[in-house]
């Protein structure tokens, strides 16, 4: 069960009229990327406040380590090598989820529960609910979330609930040197971003922008990205979405196909209980685990 | 640092050239975001390789490693040339119009009075035109072709943007960009401040590297500024408070140095170290020496200290020659060397040549390792396969493993890169049987002093005599060491002003250093610590985050030397009125009675501006030096020298190719490589992930960066046929190493003087010993050879090749 003050908004396969006494604030991370300096902090500060430690692995010849995220990695800061406009930028980005306000995962979820939303508009795994589908990782446009192969649950950040909860900022951001990474309500994170996209403009970066994609809803973590004409540049998708099969899927019409499909095997199963009865092992065939000589 | 982190906000240039500190000193960068951020600042970084410093920089050059000066000359030339330069201060505040002897000269490449047989100059002619008072000639107009001045724009004019292009592998077109942002702050009211660390140090030219910032920032103004200054990067933790208290082979504590052989009695020892006066109404603080260096002696040999015996003078090891870390690793190769200890130093790793090291520390009786984690110093003597092929059965040496605590556990203070002494208090228990240092060093004082009084022996009494006055003596307390270190008055000290008052009562911890006296009523263990320890008690500790004047000085933050003074020469932020140079930069200011302003003082707090004290006090010209005298071995102005290994068949800048006056050991000499065979220029590095050979035994920072690697551009990987990600082998005239290859758009090849030059990276934090990948050390690969001044090897630029594995 989340904590009182993480109210419930909207959560994964089940509809349920959300607690509506409080009003929550709305919160956001704040990326800087024009004062990120890819020191991984942050990645440091995420494993040690979530008790995650990935495997000692192997230079694969970047600085991106681990290779990709996992379920022992939930942020992983990126390297780009770019040419933009024919000068050399090095990108770094910090990876991981973006806590989308329309999100791709939640309505991708088939295990009720597994996926929920806080008023706060944080996004989070329960993974006691999880019945490792997978489905959440097709429906994220973002390909953050991670499949554990050890106990099939999926992982992925969660913007740290459990201090923004007691009022603490995320680790990483409790982290970074250099604020790049700040945490308040989305409001003021927009702000701020607002004046560093001046300052930016003033330094010849006409193209500085806020990442902060329409096509989710918006975001819960807001990139502030110097080369802001070219997420892509960066890893980030230019028009990111929920995909047409999710929208579906979390429809009216999906629903009552489903109940109508559902409906149906229940008269089918009957109608060939009626017809045939119970379903019997023929005798001779081989029991579960038994082996035939 | 001559200013502080912190300061590093108030800057509108920051020049990060020979470091790179957003990977190096991730925490401190802060401050250089902060003022890119509040103060529009503009970063520039100048780097052999594209950093993540740069990554977030305003303007990028690549240079190839060890050009440094040609490139700083060049943007002296540049200063020159268009009048960038801030005339009054310039005047007023160094030795600009100082004028020269009539001998000094430079010509080939070298300057006057080089003996080639020694390796050495003699600097005689490196002097200012005395009159017959023994103070200086000047020219106030600057135009006498005497004055240092003159003879620096002479010194520079070959230093032309397209010759400086053509060493440095910089484009013309890149470094004029640069030079015009560096210019910019000539200004009165723009500073620029300059962060530098090891990559500017680890040359055969470092300390010239130091020197060439050091008069680009006088012709500027940017010395004594709120956002300006020399500011030097310390790489380890308390670094800073390492060479404060004097542990290297030729210092004492706060800068004084160690007596040499030439040094018979201490009248000839304070003699030559106590400087005249070369301007009349100078300060010449450096004339106070006697009550330093006596105080010193009276915290070291206690009672036994007497006017009598020249107060134990006679106890002091006297240098014949310098121990540094290259002339001891010499000697230990040389079988001249029985025991050596490593306290907080891992040299199989950390000094140049491995090969050279571990044959050397075969040689030993014994050596005995004090560090809080297994290093590979202490297993040196073991098998690790490829990564430490030696053969144990032939290396007896005895290795004693004493294990310390980590800095979080123990009480004590760090001084910091910004000279600021912090306390800390102790956060865990050590594990197991490890002590802190003092308690190790301590145990093993008393044992070789009893054996002293026991046994005798040629010379007892510095070691039997030696004061010792902690409560529990096998344990003394960082208390009581501290409160040495500040120092105490031992008897009354009368005020020389007033005399029914005195500065301080017998017993009293001292205020400041002001107070010290050279005829042994005094006792302090370092005197640029005095005052950290007062009575109102220990000012290290203090955490008052107060910023009045809002330029980030925090006056009741901790404590800073000298005498909580947070920006050195500040005196030079006013003009030679007193008046601020930048109304909004208000620091230090003459206020019509006596000094004041944000900081505290660095001038005599009480003389009038019209008076003419000039603001570099430690001076005994009292004004900045653009021209050095004789205190650098190869040159009173830094001149262009090749790395000891260089891609160049001669030096473009003609004369010498490489520092005439760097020591080199016949040995050495031999194992360094050519371009023929080693095409390469390498240069090492460290990482933001790791420090140094320490974390890769913490699990965490072992995923971060988990494996060796080195860095080649495109075109080295094109003409070698490496992909990214291949194993290769990394050779030098030294040895050898495997690592992955990392191939990145980072590093460009280079064009200079009309050939391409492919520039190598290696990072060093891998060794057999932790919890990454086990590697091969990185120092295999270096060359022992160093600076000309404090013998720093060169680590920054050398010859290698490299090929598919």
């Amino acid at each position: 069960m989340p904590l009182q003050s993480l109210d419930i908004k909207n959560q994964s396969a089940r509809t349920s009229t959300p607690p509506s006494a409080r009003s929550a604030l709305e919160v956001a991370k704040l990326v800087d990327v024009s004062r990120c300096i890819g020191c991984k902090a942050c990645q440091s500060a995420c494993m040690e406040w979530n008790d995650l430690r990935d495997e000692v692995g192997v230079m694969e010849g970047f600085y991106t380590s681990p290779p990709d995220l996992s379920e022992q990695s939930w942020t992983l800061m990126r390297f780009n090598e770019v040419e933009i406009d024919g000068a050399f930028n090095w990108l770094i980005l910090k990876d991981g989820c973006l806590h989308c306000a329309d999100p791709g995962c939640l309505k991708a979820c088939p295990a009720p529960g597994a996926i929920v939303q806080y008023a706060n508009g944080i996004v989070d795994f329960h993974q006691e609910h999880c019945i490792g589908c997978g489905y959440c990782t097709a429906g994220c446009p973002f390909n953050i979330p991670r499949l554990s192969a050890k106990d099939s649950k999926v992982y992925k950040c969660t913007l740290c609930s459990d201090r923004v909860a007691v009022g603490l900022e995320p680790a990483c951001v409790k982290a970074c040197p250099t604020q790049a990474l700040s945490f308040g309500s989305k409001e003021d994170m927009l702000f701020q971003a607002e004046h560093r996209i001046e300052d930016l403009r003033e330094r010849g970066l006409a193209k500085a922008a806020i990442y902060d994609p329409k096509g989710v809803g918006g975001t819960h973590v807001v990139f502030v990205l110097p080369h802001g004409d070219r997420p892509e540049a960066y890893g980030l998708p230019a028009n990111p979405s929920v995909g047409p099969v999710q929208r579906l899927w979390r429809s009216g019409w999906a629903r009552a196909a489903g109940v109508a499909t559902m409906a149906a095997v229940l008269v089918a199963g009957l109608l060939h209980y009626m017809r045939h009865g119970p379903l019997e092992v023929p005798p001779g065939a081989a029991k579960e685990g038994e082996v035939k000589p | 640092m001559t200013n502080h982190w912190v300061d590093i906000k108030n800057a509108d240039v920051v020049l990060v050239m020979g470091g790179n500190p957003a990977e190096a000193h991730p925490c401190g960068f802060k401050w250089v975001i902060e003022a890119k951020v509040k103060n529009r600042a503009r970063l520039v970084v100048v780097d052999p390789r594209f950093t993540r410093t740069a990554a977030v920089a305003d303007k990028f050059a690549q240079i190839r490693p060890g050009t440094d000066i040609a490139f700083l000359g060049g943007v002296i030339r540049h200063l020159v040339e268009t009048g960038a330069i801030q005339d009054e201060y310039v005047k007023a505040y160094t030795n600009a119009p100082f004028l020269l002897r009539e001998d000094f000269g430079f010509e080939d490449g070298l300057f006057t009075g080089y003996d080639e047989a020694k390796r050495s100059y003699d600097k005689t002619s490196w002097a200012y035109d005395l009159d017959e008072k023994g103070f200086a000639r000047v020219d106030p107009t600057l135009q006498d072709p005497r004055c240092v001045y003159q003879a620096m724009k002479r010194h520079y004019a070959r230093y032309t943007p397209e010759l400086v292009s053509s060493v440095t592998g910089v484009a013309v077109k890149d470094f004029q960009e640069i030079c015009a942002l560096i210019a910019s702050t000539a200004a009165p009211n723009r500073t620029m401040t300059s962060l530098y660390a090891l990559g500017w140090t680890q040359h055969s030219v470092g300390s010239q590297n130091i020197r060439a910032i050091a008069i680009i920032q006088l012709l500027l103004g940017n010395m004594g500024m709120p956002g300006g200054g020399v500011n030097a990067l310390r790489g380890h933790s308390n670094i800073q408070g390492l060479t404060d208290l004097g542990v290297m082979s030729h210092l004492l504590p706060g800068y004084l140095g160690l007596p040499t052989e030439k040094d018979p009695d201490l009248g000839t020892y304070l003699e030559k170290r106590t400087p005249k006066p070369l301007r009349p109404g100078q300060l010449n603080y450096w004339q106070n020496y006697p009550k330093f260096f006596v105080s010193l002696l009276k915290a070291w040999y206690g009672a036994a200290a007497q006017p009598e015996n020249d107060f134990c003078f006679d106890w002091l090891p006297k240098n014949d020659k310098t121990y540094d870390i290259m002339a001891a690793f010499e000697l230990m190769s040389q079988g001249k060397v029985n025991g050596y200890f490593c306290q907080g130093f891992n040299p199989l790793a950390s000094a140049p040549d491995k090969a050279k090291v571990s044959g050397a520390l075969s040689k030993l009786k014994y050596l005995v390792v004090i560090d809080p984690l297994v290093t590979e110093t202490s297993t040196f003597w073991k098998n690790y396969g490829e990564f430490n092929d030696v053969d144990p059965a032939t290396i007896q040496t005895e290795v004693f493993r004493l294990p310390s605590t980590c800095f979080a556990e123990e009480d004590g203070s760090l001084v910091n890169s910004g000279r600021w002494l912090q306390w800390h208090w102790k956060a865990a228990d050590p594990p197991g049987e490890a002590k802190g240092d003092p308690e190790i060093i301590a145990e093993l004082f008393l044992a070789v002093r009893e054996l002293y009084r026991k046994e005798g022996g040629t010379f007892p009494d510095p070691i039997v005599k030696l004061a010792w006055p902690y409560k529990i003596p096998r344990a003394p307390a960082p208390e009581e060491l501290a409160r040495e270190f500040s120092g105490t008055a031992l008897a009354d000290i009368p005020d020389p002003k007033d005399k029914l008052k005195t500065l301080a009562k017998e017993g009293e911890q001292l205020a400041t250093f002001a107070h010290l006296q050279a005829d042994g009523t005094t006792s302090c263990g370092c005197w640029i610590f005095c005052g950290s320890w007062t009575q109102a008690g220990n000012l290290m500790a203090r955490r008052d985050a107060a910023d009045p004047s809002g330029l980030g000085n925090t006056p009741g933050w901790a404590w800073s030397w000298p005498a909580n003074r947070r920006i050195l020469y500040n005196r030079a932020s006013a003009d030679p009125a007193g008046k601020p140079w930048d109304p909004n930069r208000r620091f230090v200011f003459w206020n019509g009675k006596k000094w004041a302003g944000a900081d505290v003082p660095d001038i005599k707090v009480d003389a009038p501006p019209e008076e003419g004290m000039s603001p570099f006090i430690m001076n005994a010209e009292g004004v900045g030096k653009l021209f050095a005298l004789g205190g650098m071995a190869e040159g009173p102005f830094p001149e262009h020298y090749e790395p000891f290994e260089t891609p160049l068949a001669k030096n473009p800048f003609g004369g010498k190719v490489s520092n005439p006056a760097a020591r080199l050991y016949k040995g050495d000499r031999e194992r360094l490589g050519v371009a023929k065979d080693f095409p390469f220029v390498a240069t090492t590095y460290r990482l933001t992930e790791h420090f140094h050979f320490w974390t890769k035994h913490t699990r965490i920072a072992a995923v971060l960066q988990p494996e060796a690697f080195v860095e080649i551009g495109e075109g080295l990987a094109k003409l070698r046929g490496i992909s990214n990600g291949d194993r290769v082998v990394v050779r030098s005239k030294r040895g050898e190493i495997k690592v992955k290859a990392m191939v990145t758009k980072r590093i460009r090849t280079l064009s200079v003087q009309g050939q391409d030059v492919h520039t190598v990276g290696l990072p060093f934090h891998w060794g057999f010993e932790g919890l990454t990948k086990p590697g091969y050390l990185t120092n295999t690969l270096t060359p022992t050879v160093g600076d000309a001044n404090i013998q720093t090897p060169e680590y920054k630029a050398f010859l290698v090749d490299v090929q598919k594995a």
